[in-house]
């Protein structure tokens, strides 16, 4: 039989870098191929020439036998291709209908014809599955459902190839469930699904093909069947991995880190973190689980001093910090690996070892007075490069020129090179590749055997699961629960993440 | 992806990439200006050679040359200050006007002994400007509102209001033209090579402020705090940097090189102040520090090339018959071509700059 889609020697250069060297891949008729990578892997290039946002250097695209050639996205959805990005492309003031006719509407007269346009839309709901409110409003709806309209979206536009972009990384694992049950169905109804992923749990369980693209280039193909999760690791990485942390039990101290009724406003003024208490111990690791966007961000920015508390307090080590500035709270001892390395962690047109001094360029002996001490900071440049193996020709390079695992390995050297009471690591392994987490793992893990109390907030359950001694869960802006490191179950979490209680021993 | 693109070490390659795009632009707009000094059935060479004579011909040529390019330095370091903590200081106009009327009124009725009075009347020059800058970069750093609001409406009350104490409280009622009184002969800036050559030593102040910026920027964390302001105010504000205490500090500094301008100007050639003296110092100097690159050793050249334009203009239409407009024309396109380096990028199929960049100013409020 004849593959729905082929791909034969696909090849995308971008400037100095090989994106996609000639990738050979099909997808048969009612089949879930994933496409497993780290990211830098090759994955969002191959997916984007396919729906025609690049157009290939070499090699060829095949629908159905015939080779085409794509002219951006609307030619690709002429063509029965539906993509569901990461980021969903849905216009929050808008109801689900209009969101999902919006650029492919029926006009009756001047009007539109919704009511046609529902009716087919709780057909295509009904035919897949797919429960989703027709009249609601997009910005109302929990992230989960927000995705299958955009699945619904696709389907409306006659979609037979559907692919999903890391579609799991903003649900719950129940949420996430839910969406294997989908895609199975619409595989049922003889849909093909290229399912994107880097993790390897889920690509076990949903797939029937496992392509797994190193570097540009496709290093093999696999089924659930053969594979594990050391075997695919391996293969994505290119050498064994250890997955698991190597961490021996907390030996947690004093308090260190009070933090009492706390509550952070977002940015548009609504309450994001609600009467937030809790305590962190020298030694110990704290994980705040919960899906993104629960209010983990504000509070993060409110503990470091990068906005302001509305109410209650902060207190590093017995010193009150309450919205007492960014400075104040390094003064104090604190440590911040904050989420967007781009945005807050990294001044990207600076040398290496300008950013490895960032928050400790005013202090001896980087700053002898007023004046900068050149020497100082290059030789602690030198130090760190060598202690957190970042892969670099000179620290005298711009940050800019680093990958994204080595830009955030600067960060993490920055901030654990001073004597750190409290590290506050957000997201601190986001985008990155295996060796560079394993590598990050192990240097939270050595502050916390050195005393320092680390608060982890991650919204990978795997990193919370692996690395914490005691899990806070939060949702809608509070802490729901709170469980010991040891007892912590994948299950039970995911239930309180998605903030359904009741199963015992909340907080 | 791989470090291949780690940029070379050498201190030419870096001075060579950074200014290839200004020098280029400097060729292409010299070369549409000559395409226009035909259209208009004039002589390139001629003109030309009548520009390059006036403006380098023979040592009187280049001192004057070096005495229109000293504001400039000033004025280039003045906007670049601003620039590399990402703020658009449009006020250099109005900071001038106020450090020459602080300067020509120190210099002309106070009485001190030589050497000391001139020194006060420099700083007293230097400080207004700096008050002039420091007030719109209190207004953004506590209200958010946009310095190049702000510092265009104080040009306007500076210009206005220095017109008003000219030409009313401190007018020289012996002259006949609208100017302050000649300042004291203990004030004035001594010339360097006598009156004739009128290069006087604010000259060397220019040359010598243009490395004490490069270094204040360069090697103190005060500069460190304006340069990660200017290439990242997130990462600044997490870093525990004071980020309103910078804009402040970035725009003082910045009128205080406007007030070293205008205080030179008064106290080292023109002895008196007369009623709108400026007159485009101020807007000029956004174009030195665009050709400079934002690198304050670059001020000295572009500034010097400013004033070799203006200096040489004179000759040009003496022996030519072009008008001395062309030379606005060839500043205009100058500045558009660096500004829009993109277009000389092309021209010249050069490859764009990784990393670097520098922000001119960034949205409003914020």
């Amino acid at each position: 039989m004849t593959p729905v889609l082929e791909v034969r020697n696909l090849t995308k250069r971008f400037p100095g870098i090989v994106a996609t060297d000639a990738v050979n891949f099909t997808l048969e008729k009612g089949e879930i191929h994933a496409l497993l990578g780290e990211n830098g892997a090759g994955k969002s290039t191959l997916m984007n020439m396919l729906y025609g946002l690049y157009r290939p250097d070499e090699g060829h695209i095949l629908l159905n036998g015939q080779e085409v050639h794509i002219h951006g996205a609307n030619d690709a959805i002429a063509r029965g291709m539906g993509m569901v990005h990461q980021h969903f492309m849905l216009v929050p003031t808008l109801t689900v209908t209009e969101n999902i006719i919006l650029g492919n509407e029926v006009i009756k007269g001047v009007l539109i014809d919704t009511a046609t346009a529902e009716r087919r839309i709780k057909e295509l709901a009904t035919t897949f599955g797919l429960d989703i409110p027709v009249n609601a409003y997009v910005h109302d709806l929990p992230v989960g459902v927000q995705q299958r309209v955009e699945i619904v979206k696709a389907l409306y536009r006659s979609a037979d190839v559907l692919i999903l972009d890391e579609p799991t990384a903003v649900l719950t694992p129940q949420e996430a469930d839910d969406l294997f049950v989908v895609i199975k169905r619409l595989k049922a109804q003889g849909k093909s699904i290229i399912f994107i992923s880097h993790k390897l749990r889920e690509v076990l369980a949903i797939a029937d093909r496992i392509s797994v693209l190193r570097r540009g280039k496709l290093v093999g193909s696999t089924t659930p069947a053969q594979a594990n999760e050391a075997s695919l690791a391996s293969m994505m990485v290119g050498r064994d991995v250890v997955l698991q942390v190597d961490k021996a039990p907390a030996q947690p101290g004093s308090v260190v880190l009070d933090v009492a009724q706390l509550n952070v406003r977002d940015e548009r003024g609504n309450t994001a973190v609600a009467d937030v208490s809790f305590q962190l111990r020298r030694g110990e690791i704290v994980g705040i689980a919960g899906v993104q966007g629960n209010g983990q961000t504000e509070l993060v920015a409110a503990i470091t001093g990068l906005v302001n508390a509305t109410h209650g307090q902060i207190t590093l080590d017995g010193e009150a910090i309450t919205n007492q500035g960014t400075n104040r709270a390094i003064d104090a001892g604190m440590g911040h690996i904050p989420e967007d390395r781009h945005h807050h962690g990294l001044v990207l047109s600076y040398s290496i070892a300008d950013n490895m001094v960032l928050s400790a360029y005013d202090t001896p002996p980087f700053a002898r007075g007023y004046i900068i001490n050149e020497q100082a900071i290059a030789q602690q440049a030198d130090t760190l490069v060598k202690r957190f193996d970042v892969r670099t020709s000179s620290i005298n390079a711009a940050a800019s020129t680093l990958s994204g695992g080595n830009q955030q390995k600067v960060v993490v050297a920055r901030e654990l090179a001073r004597p750190l009471k409290v590290l506050v690591a957000a997201q601190p392994t986001r985008g990155l590749d295996v060796g560079s987490i394993e590598f990050i793992h192990k240097s939270i893990v050595a502050a916390r055997d050195s005393g320092t109390g680390v608060l982890l907030v991650s919204a990978e359950l795997d990193e919370i699961l692996s690395l914490s001694d005691r899990i806070l869960v939060m949702f809608r802006g509070q802490i729901i629960a709170e469980i010991a490191g040891a007892d912590a179950d994948r299950n039970r979490i995911g239930l309180l993440m998605a903030g359904v209680r009741g199963t015992g021993a909340e907080a | 992806m791989s470090t291949e693109h780690v940029p070379s070490t050498g201190a030419w390659r870096i001075w060579a990439t950074t200014f290839l795009v200004p020098v280029l632009a400097i060729v292409t707009a010299l070369v549409i200006g000559a395409v226009i000094i035909v259209l208009t059935g004039a002589d390139v060479v001629a003109a030309y050679g009548g520009l390059f004579t006036g403006a380098i011909g023979s040592p009187r040529a280049i001192a004057y040359t070096l005495v229109e390019a000293t504001p400039y330095i000033f004025g280039g370091l003045a906007v670049l200050i601003g620039f590399r903590a990402g703020l658009f200081n449009i006020g250099v106009e109005g900071q001038i006007a106020v450090g020459s009327m602080c300067a020509a009124i120190v210099g002309a009725f106070v009485t001190l002994p030589p050497v000391l009075h001139v020194i006060v009347a420099f700083l007293a020059g230097a400080a207004g400007g700096a008050m002039w800058g420091a007030i719109p970069g209190w207004l953004r750093a506590r209200t958010g509102a946009h310095e190049v609001i702000t510092t265009i409406m104080f040009n306007y009350i500076a210009i206005r209001g220095t017109d008003y104490l000219i030409k009313v409280p401190f007018l020289d009622q012996e002259s006949s033209s609208q100017r302050t009184p000649y300042i004291a002969t203990t004030a004035e800036i001594p010339f360097l090579f006598g009156e004739a050559y009128r290069l006087h030593g604010g000259f060397l102040i220019a040359v010598a402020a243009t490395f004490v910026v490069a270094w204040l920027l360069q090697r103190t964390i005060v500069g460190f705090e304006i340069r990660t302001a200017g290439a990242n105010p997130d990462a600044a504000h997490y870093a525990g940097m004071n980020v309103s205490r910078t804009i402040i500090i970035t725009m003082a500094l910045s009128g205080l090189m406007a007030g070293m301008a205008g205080a030179v100007q008064v106290l080292g050639l023109e002895h008196n102040l007369k009623a709108s003296f400026s007159a485009g110092y101020g807007f000029d100097s956004i174009a030195i520090a665009l050709l400079a690159a934002s690198n304050p050793i670059g001020v000295i050249p572009a500034a010097i090339f400013w004033g070799a334009l203006r200096n040489g203009a004179g000759l040009m239409q003496l022996n030519s018959g072009i008008s001395i407009n062309l030379i606005n024309i060839i500043q205009a396109l100058v500045i558009a071509f660096v500004a829009a380096d993109q277009i000389v990028r092309q021209i010249y199929r050069i490859r764009t700059a990784r990393g670097e960049g520098i922000t001119l100013s960034r949205g409003w409020g914020r």
